[in-house]
């Protein structure tokens, strides 16, 4: 027994009661929903057989949706994070009417639900609609063509990059820049040599977290996206359409392999906070 | 002073601003580029929701209400609501309490599971389901064989939303219970109260503005979840359509001024949300900085 020895070590404990029940509790209801259903995904995959797995995972109507999920997801996850700074440094730094009401706006995307944004967001791109009644005599398509997407996935990521940075920006200690100004250092050269390097690994978390949100999007994409074999159609669209042909194990092989890669978004999420806790602590 | 001849202070032009500020064009410049972008991808689409809503006029509007497939779904929607936000409430709080009052292994690992669904797609969150309680699933033979309905029925739909809407009570409350530390709890436990006693006495008011924030944003999501139901849903009329699913059947069959008007009601669903997330964040902040 080891009980006189991990006393000491963890004081928190037998302090307070309850432990068996909350973490019993937790871990039965984390089991029932999340554990036992993974698994199935694990075993129906595997159920397939190798052979089975690799010719779904690289079938080519399935590789041309990795490049549309996974690629666009990429661009819309940066231009969230040149716009998303912005947004959270004006958010943060200046004042101006309508501040408090943009800032509570910037949540829209989490809050609405994404069907609606959905098709919100086909109706103003449409041909002959708002925006895309504007782009349509400059011979620019948005709705029912990747661009669609790509703008779908901008709007449900844009909260990630301007939450992300805004409490950091609020505690950026104002020394650093007086001191910077008082070498002699312009407002340019002070950003570009002070404020964003400290600032530069929140701004990737927040880019890291929207494309972690845009790659497996599917209610605001679908509306969108017009859904055309080879040209916009999303893997969770395929994941679906297999799941509609009673295709399980092809589902399964596909819904692994988003399951990988938002593992791997994951590990570099908690890589990059990792690093700038490191930095904070160097400071 | 004859440091300053020997030393050349560097010299600003006076701007009559502060040196930690940008000019005023640069300002200027960054609030414009921040408004229109916000503009365009935020308050553009919750405008154009509104407007085709009533495009076709208030007659219309209220016509899609009161067909019955509208109000089954309303219904629907509501139901597994009022089933999953108790659900993930009382989790939320036994994991809330278990991760922020003890140290444990795997403490890191429960955290990071229970983030899990923010991380994958709501397709899988369906999907998963599916491949245990599906017709060709794990038990799907032994449900047919007792004559259970799972999957493109009531209980899938709302499994599928516990599954992606668990994180959002228990999120709200670690970073929150983390912050206030346990000492009170510890004052009450010295004084002689039990597990309960605490738990409604003292840690509920502590905690009151955060739960509530997570409530919300995990009944938002509920109400509004499109992708991980529509996996599960069988788009069955009147038994198996949620909102968001009554929205893209409306919007499929080119009823756009009825699938916009189911919609607005969902927006302004998103409206409240924002409204009371921000209050109940505000609170929670004032209710930190008293401690």
């Amino acid at each position: 027994m080891s009980k006189q020895k991990s006393a000491p070590k963890k004081p928190l404990r037998h302090s307070l009661p309850g432990f068996g029940l909350t973490l019993g509790y937790s871990l039965v209801y984390l089991s029932l929903i999340v554990l036992v259903p993974f698994s199935a995904l694990f075993v129906k995959t595997a159920s397939g057989g190798w052979g089975h797995f690799w010719e779904t995972i690289t079938a080519p109507r399935v590789v041309v949706s990795y490049g549309v999920s996974f690629g666009l997801s990429f661009f819309a996850a940066l231009v969230n994070g040149v716009f998303g700074f912005i947004g959270a440094w004006v958010l943060v730094r200046y004042r101006f009417p309508g501040r408090r009401i943009l800032d509570a706006m910037v949540d829209l995307p989490f809050a609405l639900p994404t069907a609606v944004a959905g098709i919100a967001l086909t109706a103003i791109y449409a041909p002959n609609d708002w925006i895309g009644g504007l782009l349509k005599p400059v011979g620019i398509k948005v709705a029912f063509t990747q661009l669609g997407i790509f703008v779908a996935l901008t709007f449900i990521g844009l909260p990630f990059v301007v939450r992300t940075l805004q409490p950091v920006i609020q505690n950026l200690s104002d020394d650093v820049e007086e001191a910077a100004a008082c070498l002699g250092a312009g407002r340019w050269q002070t950003f570009r040599r002070v404020i964003f390097p400290a600032l530069l690994p929140s701004t990737l978390t927040g880019v890291t977290l929207a494309y972690g949100r845009a790659v497996g999007e599917y209610g605001s994409v679908v509306f969108i996206a017009g859904n055309l074999p080879f040209k916009t159609e999303i893997t969770p669209l395929l994941i679906i359409s297999k799941l509609e042909q009673y295709d399980y194990s092809g589902a399964a092989a596909l819904g692994f392999v988003m399951l990988v890669v938002s593992f791997f978004v994951l590990l570099a999420s908690n890589a990059l906070q990792a690093w700038d806790n490191k930095r904070k602590g160097m400071l | 002073m004859a440091g300053a001849s020997q030393f050349p202070i560097p010299q600003r032009p006076d701007t009559g601003r502060r040196a930690t500020a940008e000019s005023p064009v640069a300002k200027v410049l960054l609030v414009g580029i921040t408004l229109v972008f916000f503009s365009l991808f935020l308050l553009l689409p919750l405008f154009v929701v509104f407007q085709e809503a009533f495009s076709k006029g208030l007659g219309v509007f209220l016509k899609t209400f009161r067909d019955p497939y509208a109000q089954d779904a309303i219904r629907l929607t509501l139901l597994v609501a009022a089933i999953t936000v108790p659900l993930n409430t009382v989790f939320g709080l036994a994991a809330a309490w278990s991760l922020t009052r003890f140290r444990f292994s795997g403490r890191s690992f429960l955290i990071t599971l229970i983030d899990l669904p923010l991380w994958v797609s709501p397709v899988i969150g369906g999907l998963i389901y599916i491949l245990v309680f599906g017709s060709k699933g794990w038990l799907g033979a032994w449900l047919s064989d007792h004559g259970i309905r799972i999957i493109f029925a009531v209980p899938g739909i709302v499994l599928a939303t516990v599954f992606v809407t668990f994180p959002f009570v228990a999120r709200g409350l670690i970073p929150l219970m983390q912050a206030q530390g346990i000492s009170e709890e510890e004052a009450a436990l010295t004084l002689g109260a039990n597990g309960w006693q605490i738990f409604w006495r003292v840690t509920v008011p502590k905690i009151k503005w955060g739960l509530l924030y997570g409530v919300i944003l995990c009944n938002a999501r509920a109400m509004g979840e499109f992708g991980a139901v529509s996996v599960v849903s069988g788009h069955i009329r009147g038994k198996t359509n949620t909102m968001p699913l009554h929205i893209e059947i409306l919007y499929n069959e080119y009823h756009f001024a009825a699938a916009f008007a189911v919609a607005s009601l969902l927006a302004l669903l998103a409206l409240v949300t924002l409204f009371l997330k921000t209050y109940s964040e505000w609170r929670a902040a004032e209710q930190l900085k008293q401690l």
